[in-house]
C-alpha cells in the first residue's frame, strides 16, 4: 500500500512539473511580468519541445521499460506526420478552416492509428530478434519507410484522395510530392495541443508501467526465460509496448508535421531516431521524468548556443560526450552518492537488481 | 548480358568498399562489444586527409593514402583512449551514445576545417580503364583497384588474426576478456590495436569510396557507415569472413536493385533483403548462435 502511494506521488510530481512548465511558458509568452519573456526563436521551439518530449517518453517505453534498443523511432514519426498532414488537409477541405482544432485532433488520431498499423507490421518480424540484431532491423525499417515516403505521391482532387507510387502525374493538387515532401501544409499545431499531447502520453505510459501489463513487460526485460516460465505471453506484451510506443510517436509526428509549411521525408532520417535515443539515455533509461527534462534541455541547448554560431554543434557534441563520461565515472558517482543518501539507496537497489 | 556483368562488377566494387568498412565495425564489435557509430566519420576524415595531401601539399597519390592511414590510426587510438576506455564498465547504451557524440564531433570538426561545400575528390588511381569483350565491357581502374585491395586486405587480415601473436591475443580477448587477462594478455592494448587497425582500414575505404564517388563533404561517411554496419550484421557481427561476404553481397544487391527494381528504392531494397535474411538466420550469415543458459 505504501509503495503504491509512493508511485502515485512520483507520478503526480511528473504531471506537476509538466503543468508548471506549461504555465510558466504561457506567462512568458504573454509577457505580463517585466523581464520575464521569451525570445522569438525559443517560442518557435515550444511545439518541437512537446513533440520531442512525446517521442522521448514513447521511445523510453521501448528502450527502458521493454528493454529493446530501437533505432528507427523516427520512422513511426514520419508515418504519423505524413498521414496526419494528409488527413488534416483533406478534413479542412471538407469542414472549412474554422474547425482547426478539431482537424488537428483528428489528424493526430489518424497519425497515431497509421503509425500503430506500421508498428504492428514491423513489430511481428522485429520482436523475434534480440539485442543488436533487433536494433539493426529497426534501423532498416526506419530507412525503408523514409525511402518509400520519398516515392509517394498523394493528391487531393475535389474531395477524393489519389495515391500513386513513383508517379507524380495524378489529378488534383499534390499534397505529398515525392522527394519534395508535403508542401503548402496549413500550420494547425498549437502549443496548447502539444501540452495536451504530452499529458496524454504521460497518462498512457505511466498507467501502462504501473499496471499488470507493465509489470509483465518489465519482467520480460529483466529475464525473458523466467518470465516465460511463469506463464507470461512474451510476444503479446512485447507487442503491446512496441505498438503503444509507435502510436505515440505517430501522434507526435502528426503534431510535428502540422507545425511546418513544408515537411520532407529526409527530416525523419536516422539522425532523428538517434537524437531521440540520446534524450532517453541522457535522461536515464527507464526514467520517464528524466526523458522529459533531457528532451527539453537538449532541444533548447542548440538554441541557447546560437551565440557560438558555427561552433554550436561542436559544443553540443562535446557536451554530449562529457555528460556520458561524467555520469558513468565511478569516482564521481560514489561522490554524488555520498552527498545525496537517497540516491545511494536507489543506486544500491539498482545494483542488486542487476546482480 | 554485358550490362548485367558490368552491374555485377560495379556491385562487387561498391561491396568491397562496404566490406573494408564493415571489417572495422565487426572487429571492434567482436572485441569491445560496442557499436562504434563514429567509424563512418573516420572514413570521411581519411578521405579529407588524402584530398588535402594531394591537392594542397602536392604529394603523390600513394603517399597521400599512407598519410590518411597514419592520421586515421592515430585518430582511432585517441578516440578509443579518450572516449571509450573510461566507459569499459558502463552499460552498452552509454557507450553507444558516446560513439554518436564522437560522430557528431568529427562531422563538425570537418565542417569547421573544410566547410560545407563539397570538394571534388580526384581519384588516386591514375591508369586507364580495362576494356573486355571487344570494348563492350568497360571496367574502370578504380573498380579493379578496389576489388584487388579488398582481396589483399582479406588475406592479410585472416593471416594476421590466425598466425601472429597480436592477432591471437585479439581473438582471445573477443572470446573471453577475463580469461585473456589471466593468460597475461594486455586487454587495453589489444583493444587499442583493434581500433588502430579498424581506423587504418577506414582510411583506405574512404579513399577508395571517394575515388569512385568523388563528392566529399562532412556527411560523406554516414550513409556508407550505416550500410557497412548493416553489412557487418548481415554477415554475422563479430565474424571477419562474415563482414567480407556481407559487404560484397550488400554492394551487389544495392547495384542490381537500383538497376533492375527502382533507382529511388535501391536503399529500401538493401534493407528489405537484410530483414529477410535476419528472419531466416537471426544471427546473420556466418554468425554464431549463442545458446542461452538458464
Amino acid at each position: 500500500m505504501k509503495k503504491s502511494n509512493k508511485k502515485l506521488t512520483s507520478n503526480l510530481i511528473t504531471y506537476g512539473i509538466v503543468v508548471v512548465a506549461f504555465l510558466l511558458c504561457q506567462l512568458a509568452i504573454s509577457g505580463v511580468i517585466d523581464g520575464f519573456s521569451m525570445s522569438r526563436s525559443l517560442k518557435g521551439q515550444l511545439i518541437p519541445i512537446c513533440v520531442y518530449i512525446v517521442m522521448a517518453v514513447s521511445l523510453n517505453l521501448t528502450v527502458g521499460i521493454s528493454g529493446e534498443l530501437s533505432l528507427g523511432h523516427a520512422g513511426f514519426m514520419s508515418v504519423g506526420a505524413f498521414s496526419g498532414i494528409v488527413a488534416a488537409m483533406w478534413l479542412s477541405k471538407g469542414m472549412g478552416n474554422e474547425n482547426e482544432l478539431l482537424c488537428l485532433v483528428l489528424a493526430i488520431i489518424v497519425g497515431g492509428i497509421c503509425a500503430g498499423i506500421a508498428g504492428v507490421i514491423i513489430g511481428i518480424p522485429v520482436l523475434r530478434l534480440r539485442g543488436d540484431y533487433l536494433a539493426i532491423v529497426t534501423l532498416a525499417f526506419g530507412e525503408i519507410i523514409r525511402n518509400v515516403l520519398n516515392c509517394l505521391y498523394i493528391s487531393l482532387d475535389g474531395s477524393s484522395l489519389h495515391l500513386a507510387f513513383n508517379n507524380p502525374n495524378i489529378p488534383g493538387k499534390l499534397l505529398v510530392n515525392g522527394p519534395a515532401g508535403a508542401t503548402g501544409v496549413s500550420k494547425f499545431s498549437t502549443f496548447g495541443m502539444g501540452f495536451v499531447l504530452v499529458l496524454f502520453t504521460l497518462f498512457v505510459v505511466l498507467n501502462l508501467i504501473n499496471s499488470r501489463s507493465g509489470r509483465a513487460i518489465m519482467a520480460i526485460r529483466d529475464s525473458r526465460i523466467a518470465a516465460e516460465s511463469v506463464g507470461i505471453n512474451i510476444t503479446k506484451y512485447k507487442m503491446m509496448a512496441f505498438v503503444t510506443s509507435a502510436v505515440l510517436a505517430g501522434m507526435a509526428g502528426a503534431l510535428y508535421g502540422l507545425n511546418f509549411s513544408t515537411v520532407t521525408a529526409s527530416k525523419f532520417k536516422f539522425d532523428t531516431s538517434i537524437l531521440v535515443l540520446v534524450f532517453v539515455v541522457l535522461g536515464g533509461i527507464g526514467n520517464i521524468r528524466g526523458s522529459i527534462i533531457a528532451a527539453t534541455l537538449l532541444t533548447v541547448l542548440p538554441e541557447l548556443l546560437r551565440a557560438f554560431s558555427t561552433y554550436r554543434m561542436l559544443i553540443y557534441a562535446i557536451v554530449l560526450i562529457l555528460v556520458m563520461l561524467a555520469t558513468n565515472n565511478p569516482t564521481l558517482r560514489s561522490a554524488v552518492d555520498r552527498i545525496v543518501p537517497r540516491l545511494r539507496k536507489s543506486a544500491a537497489r539498482k545494483e542488486s537488481d542487476q546482480a | 548480358m554485358t550490362l548485367f556483368l558490368s552491374y555485377l562488377i560495379n556491385g562487387i566494387s561498391l561491396g568491397s568498399v562496404y566490406a573494408i568498412i564493415a571489417l572495422g565495425y565487426t572487429m571492434v564489435y567482436g572485441i569491445a562489444k560496442m557499436l562504434n557509430f563514429a567509424h563512418g566519420d573516420v572514413i570521411m576524415i581519411g578521405a579529407y586527409i588524402s584530398f588535402c595531401a594531394t591537392q594542397y601539399l602536392g604529394m603523390p597519390a600513394l603517399v597521400s593514402v599512407l598519410m590518411a592511414m597514419v592520421v586515421c590510426t592515430a585518430l582511432g587510438i585517441v578516440i578509443e583512449g579518450l572516449a571509450y576506455k573510461p566507459l569499459r564498465q558502463a552499460p552498452s547504451l552509454a557507450v553507444l551514445i558516446t560513439a554518436i557524440g564522437v560522430s557528431y564531433f568529427l562531422q563538425n570538426v570537418a565542417l569547421l576545417i573544410w566547410g560545407t561545400n563539397p570538394k571534388s575528390f580526384t581519384s588516386v588511381v591514375s591508369f586507364g580503364s580495362l576494356s573486355l569483350l571487344g570494348g563492350k565491357l568497360l571496367i574502370s581502374s578504380e573498380t579493379i583497384v578496389t576489388i584487388l585491395a579488398n582481396i589483399v586486405i582479406m588475406i592479410a587480415l585472416t593471416q594476421f588474426t590466425g598466425k601472429t601473436k597480436i592477432g591471437k591475443a585479439m581473438r582471445a580477448v573477443s572470446e573471453d576478456k577475463g580469461a585473456a587477462e589471466l593468460m597475461g594478455i594486455n586487454v587495453n592494448a589489444t583493444i587499442s590495436m583493434t581500433f588502430a587497425i579498424g581506423s587504418a582500414l577506414a582510411a583506405i575505404a574512404g579513399v577508395l569510396l571517394c575515388s569512385a564517388y568523388p563528392t566529399l563533404q562532412p556527411t560523406t561517411g554516414s550513409m556508407p557507415g550505416i550500410k557497412a554496419f548493416t553489412a557487418a550484421v548481415f554477415g554475422g557481427i563479430g565474424s571477419i569472413p562474415g563482414a567480407m561476404i556481407g559487404g560484397v553481397l550488400l554492394g551487389i544487391i544495392e547495384i542490381l536493385g537500383k538497376a533492375y527494381v527502382s533507382t529511388e528504392l535501391g536503399d529500401a531494397f538493401v534493407f528489405a533483403v537484410l530483414i529477410l535474411v535476419l528472419l531466416v538466420k537471426p544471427s546473420g550469415l556466418l554468425g554464431k548462435t549463442v545458446r542461452e543458459k538458464v
